[in-house]
């Protein structure tokens, strides 16, 4: 009973949040564009799958994803599989936690490999360079952007120093980077960053964000806790600038 | 087929590296379960109803050429895609629940709603805004790099005056938002405008839409955290 009474709490505020774009389309069809709608039963059943499907995924979320990735950080900086049987270990040391990196990276790089919106991307950059920029090259670039990132924003949230050092850090290397590079890559790079942190990578990367700091020693979560998808944004666009520049050095490179 | 990646290093994890059982599994796979089928009935929905009007909408709105149309759908459309973008509206109630636990807010429902609906109306008009500006940049064809140089410049400005406990939540707020709905609603605008606008290359200038939705959300949460938490 408590299940039925939660999912139609969630079902009523699923309501909510998909009214803004409910009225926004009504109005514009309505009285600016002045049109009738084509096939409005087709979109009347989508609407509900909308609703029924943003529903059941947020309700799953807080079963699923958010304590999974709770539980593998906390297990993953458990003393005792850190110390690998041995008791005394330092916490405090980040060279002990070489697990939680290789999560961190693996689980960056095997999302954002299957990720729908940019594949989608990927086709488009490769019209767009005139095919010097592969879709495949440019999908394992964005990947290994983010589980660079990820990984080093576990590092981060270990090691406890601020985020905004390496963010900066992180701008001035676009930024320099953007000079270099050919106009054409720029907006799709910039873009890259943004469609690399699904749906799903999201709750799984805040949540392993979250439990590190709230197991290793000293850190707190709401200091340290975020940023995580920051760096999955971040570093993305400096791979894909970095893998623009190389494919235009190997179309302009001087031939033999 | 998004989540197969996940679940197997997350298996391989578990089985291989950790060897230690997960609590409470039957309820995890439960919610796995409806994780998978909610979110393939929200992409179906989402191909069958939202993005055939929105790419529809978007098209003739850069036809009619109305600029004061465009400039209200612009932001009606950045805003109310990123309200309803289910990313944001797990991470603003788990922004909630830590700043509850940290001490930095009442532990009362009402306290904790009106924090994560504050961040995602923030996120969400930050957004609007961005969507706007990036339309204005279709239509005028200023450079980008410019622009998002000045976005960045002004986002580590305000993180000296941001509150330690709003920062991370508010970089993070960048990549967020441009999720499932956002992404393909904002890019069917911006390809819209630039097939429509002479002298702009559609695939050129139809990207950098979502960079700018990614940057703006950034410096307007670390203002909502000065607000609500004051100066750090």
């Amino acid at each position: 009973m408590d299940q039925v009474i939660h999912f139609s709490q969630n079902l009523l505020l699923t309501c909510r949040d998909l009214l803004p774009i409910v009225l926004l389309f009504a109005f514009f069809q309505i009285v600016v564009i002045k049109q009738r709608i084509a096939n409005l039963k087709r979109i009347l059943i989508g609407s509900i799958y909308v609703l029924v499907g943003l529903t059941f995924f947020l309700s799953g979320l807080e079963d699923a994803l958010f304590p999974l990735g709770k539980i593998m950080a906390t297990q993953l900086t458990d003393p005792e599989f850190v110390g690998g049987g041995e008791k005394a270990v330092d916490l405090t040391d980040w060279k002990n936690y070489i697990w939680v990196y290789v999560f961190a990276a693996t689980i960056g790089f095997a999302t954002t490999i299957a990720e729908p919106s940019l594949m989608a991307v990927a086709f488009k950059a490769n019209q767009v360079s005139g095919g010097s920029i592969s879709a495949w090259g440019l999908r394992i670039a964005v990947a290994v952007g983010v589980a660079v990132g990820i990984t080093l924003g576990a590092f981060r949230i270990i090691a406890g120093t601020p985020l905004y050092v390496y963010i900066l850090v992180g701008y001035v290397i676009v930024i320099v980077q953007t000079a270099f590079s050919p106009k054409s890559m720029i907006p799709l790079a910039y873009d890259s960053g943004g469609v690399t942190t699904s749906t799903v990578t999201v709750p799984i990367v805040a949540a392993l964000g979250l439990g590190l700091s709230a197991s290793v020693p000293g850190r707190d979560p709401a200091i340290d806790g975020f940023g995580l998808i920051a760096f999955a944004s971040l570093f993305p666009i400096i791979s894909v600038l970095a893998y623009g520049q190389f494919a235009n050095y190997l179309v302009h490179k001087p031939k033999h | 087929m998004d989540l197969l990646p996940i679940i197997l290093v997350i298996a391989f994890f578990q089985t291989v590296v950790i060897r230690q059982p997960l609590p409470q599994l039957t309820e995890m796979l439960i919610g796995a379960v409806m994780v998978v089928i909610g979110l393939a009935l929200f992409i179906e929905g989402l191909e069958m109803a939202l993005f055939p009007i929105g790419e529809n909408m978007a098209q003739a709105l850069s036809r009619k050429g109305s600029v004061v149309w465009l400039t209200i759908f612009a932001f009606a459309l950045g805003f109310s895609t990123t309200i309803a973008e289910p990313a944001l509206i797990a991470i603003s109630k788990e922004a909630a629940l830590i700043a509850v636990s940290s001490g930095l807010l009442e532990d009362t429902p009402e306290r904790i709603g009106s924090y994560a609906m504050g961040l995602r109306l923030t996120v969400a008009v930050s957004v609007g805004i961005a969507i706007l500006l990036g339309v204005y940049r279709i239509l005028l064809n200023w450079p980008i790099h410019y622009l998002i140089m000045s976005g960045y410049f002004l986002v580590m400005l305000i993180t000296f005056f941001a509150p330690k406990e709003i920062i991370g939540i508010a970089y993070d707020a960048g990549g967020v938002t441009t999720s499932t709905i956002t992404v393909p609603l904002v890019t069917a605008l911006g390809v819209g405008l630039a097939t429509v606008i002479r002298g702009t290359n559609p695939l050129l200038d139809g990207f950098g839409l979502i960079a700018f939705a990614s940057l703006l959300p950034m410096i307007f949460v670390m203002i909502y955290g000065i607000t609500v938490f004051g100066t750090g």
